[in-house]
């Protein structure tokens, strides 16, 4: 394990804000084994528990609070200078910590998924779920990593494009859906686990393009704002 | 303002040794100027960056560091830009003012962490050696949440010389710390500038920099007022005129003794009281109750007006 994704890794687990992962994940265990249990109708329960908890609110949210906490979290509290008096080039300092995040979201997003996955179709669709949650986690913490460079309030920016942009211009404008990765994550597990649980418009090559130049990107656009990182002066 | 140059401290770059060069840098946040034209190069040795809170000090640290672009001119390491370029940090350590520690760390942990990251080739010896040069090794194994202010700032000061730098940054280092350890880290400061190492610390007080630094530079308002030789700069500051209060029973009698006084160069009657001008601090508090009892005149009140840092630079500056 390299230096800065023992360092990101240590600094992550030692937060409190990691608990805020946690109760996402749980309830959404939950609702599936209640619904199973109590034995409603997949067709009934699926599609607002998998997509409408898991895709639309689980995996972009723990995404955010990771992907914004890998970096962001050590420029707020200025411990990101020690890792960059360091002679490594930028792309070996943001490429861990993406790895981490992009890590930590997908393992945090797909034990749950699994679960309700299995629960509510089959072992397939959960597999199926797990893959795709895991790309859409790396395009998340691509974007939610770039932010944390781009902007002082990277948690708010992603909200707005998590619940402006994704949720209610996805639901509502036809159109936008097309740059919303939760309907490219929902297009690929689709397409590994062919269901009536989960649709989407957004067809299967332009998810998975749009995934790989989102992750691709974003993590580009990391590593270029990381060389000109300035520390604010006291004037300013 | 005109800059007071009383010495070069520049020293000829011997072999393993780095020189910091700063030329016509200025740095500007929108309307507000933080940097105003600074060039000065830095060789092997201990220079003090003295000015009060405000004049720009960090600002020009970040930029020698990397860490800001230069509006306007250059910053170099024995030529190379600081600026976008990585590799300067093999032969530059920083130090900043900020108390930023991996809190969920220990010290050895810490200073590991940057030896391993530094790609040193032995970084445990190299973490026990700094972490001996800061005298950490008793609480070096616990975590530095727990640690007193001056004991982090110790464990950053280990952390920046694990690589043993060609060039130290440090931004107000003695912040937080006990005279002890005080001591201690000026000594360290004096060792590393004896054994050929650039050092550069900053700091708004007189006297640290008068116990480290034999040169300082000083900044005032985000121009560099005064370089050079610090006992030079000191004779200047000691010798600038005195500004005192006084308050009596007899403002206009006191006036017409005081003009009579070879250390007063000036004396103002207001409406409060007068305003006196005095070349020799000594000479004029020592005067001043002779002359009033001598005229039968009660002194009601006496006040050192433009003891602040703040006006010392100022003086500096019109000089």
């Amino acid at each position: 394990m390299s230096t800065v994704t023992w360092i990101t890794a240590r600094g992550l687990f030692g937060r409190s804000r990691f608990l805020m992962l946690l109760p996402l994940p749980l309830v959404l265990i939950g609702l599936a084994v209640l619904c199973r249990s109590l034995g409603v109708d997949p067709g009934q329960w699926g599609p607002p528990v998998l997509v409408g908890l898991g895709l639309a609110v689980v995996l972009p949210v723990v995404a955010l609070i990771v992907g914004t906490g890998v970096l962001g979290a050590e420029i707020d509290d200025g411990t990101v200078v020690h890792i960059l008096t360091k002679p490594l080039p930028r792309w070996q300092i943001v490429l861990p910590k993406l790895a981490v995040a992009a890590g930590v979201s997908a393992v945090t997003v797909g034990i749950p998924i699994y679960v309700a996955g299995v629960l509510a179709d089959s072992v397939r669709l959960g597999l199926a779920l797990v893959a795709a949650s895991a790309a859409g986690a790396l395009a998340y913490s691509a974007l939610f990593l770039a932010l944390s460079l781009v902007t002082r309030r990277p948690v708010l920016l992603g909200l707005v494009y998590v619940l402006i942009w994704e949720g209610l211009l996805g639901r509502f404008v036809g159109g936008t859906r097309v740059l919303s990765i939760q309907q490219w994550v929902i297009a690929l597990a689709d397409r590994m686990a062919p269901t009536p649980l989960l649709g989407t418009t957004v067809s299967v090559p332009v998810a998975a393009v749009l995934t790989a130049l989102v992750a691709v990107g974003f993590t580009v656009l990391a590593i270029d704002r990381l060389r000109s990182f300035s520390v604010a002066g006291e004037t300013s | 303002m005109t800059a007071i140059s009383t010495q070069s401290t520049a020293g000829a770059p011997a072999a393993a040794t780095s020189t910091l060069d700063l030329v016509g840098v200025s740095r500007w946040y929108g309307n507000v100027v933080a940097v105003n034209d600074v060039t000065m190069r830095l060789g092997p040795g201990v220079t003090g960056l003295l000015g009060p809170n405000g004049a720009g000090k960090t600002t020009l640290l970040h930029m020698m560091a990397g860490f800001l672009s230069a509006s306007r001119g250059t910053v170099t390491l024995d030529g190379e830009p600081t600026w976008r370029n990585p590799a300067v940090y093999r032969r530059l350590g920083l130090v900043s003012e900020r108390e930023a520690v991996h809190t969920f760390l220990s010290a050895y942990e810490f200073v590991l962490a940057s030896a391993k990251l530094h790609r040193l080739p032995d970084p445990e010896a190299a973490t026990r050696r700094a972490i001996e040069l800061v005298e950490m090794e008793d609480a070096q194994t616990r975590r530095i949440g727990t640690y007193s202010k001056g004991m982090r700032q110790r464990t950053r000061v280990a952390a920046a010389l694990v690589h043993d730098p060609q060039v130290l940054l440090l931004d107000e280092p003695f912040n937080g710390m006990d005279p002890r350890q005080r001591l201690h880290m000026m000594a360290l400061l004096h060792r590393l500038g004896d054994a050929g190492r650039t050092i550069l610390f900053s700091s708004h007080i007189l006297e640290e920099v008068e116990q480290v630094s034999g040169t300082v530079q000083v900044m005032v308002a985000g121009r560099l007022a005064a370089s050079g030789d610090y006992r030079t700069i000191r004779r200047l500051m000691t010798n600038r005129p005195h500004v005192f209060a006084v308050r009596s029973t007899d403002d206009r009698a006191l006036a017409v003794a005081l003009m009579a006084e070879a250390s007063v160069s000036g004396v103002e009657l207001g409406r409060t009281g007068l305003t006196v001008k005095a070349g020799d601090y000594g000479a004029f508090t020592r005067a001043l109750p002779r002359i009033a009892l001598r005229h039968g005149i009660r002194v009601r009140q006496l006040l050192p007006e433009d003891e602040s840092l703040e006006s010392v630079f100022s003086y500096l500056v019109e000089a």
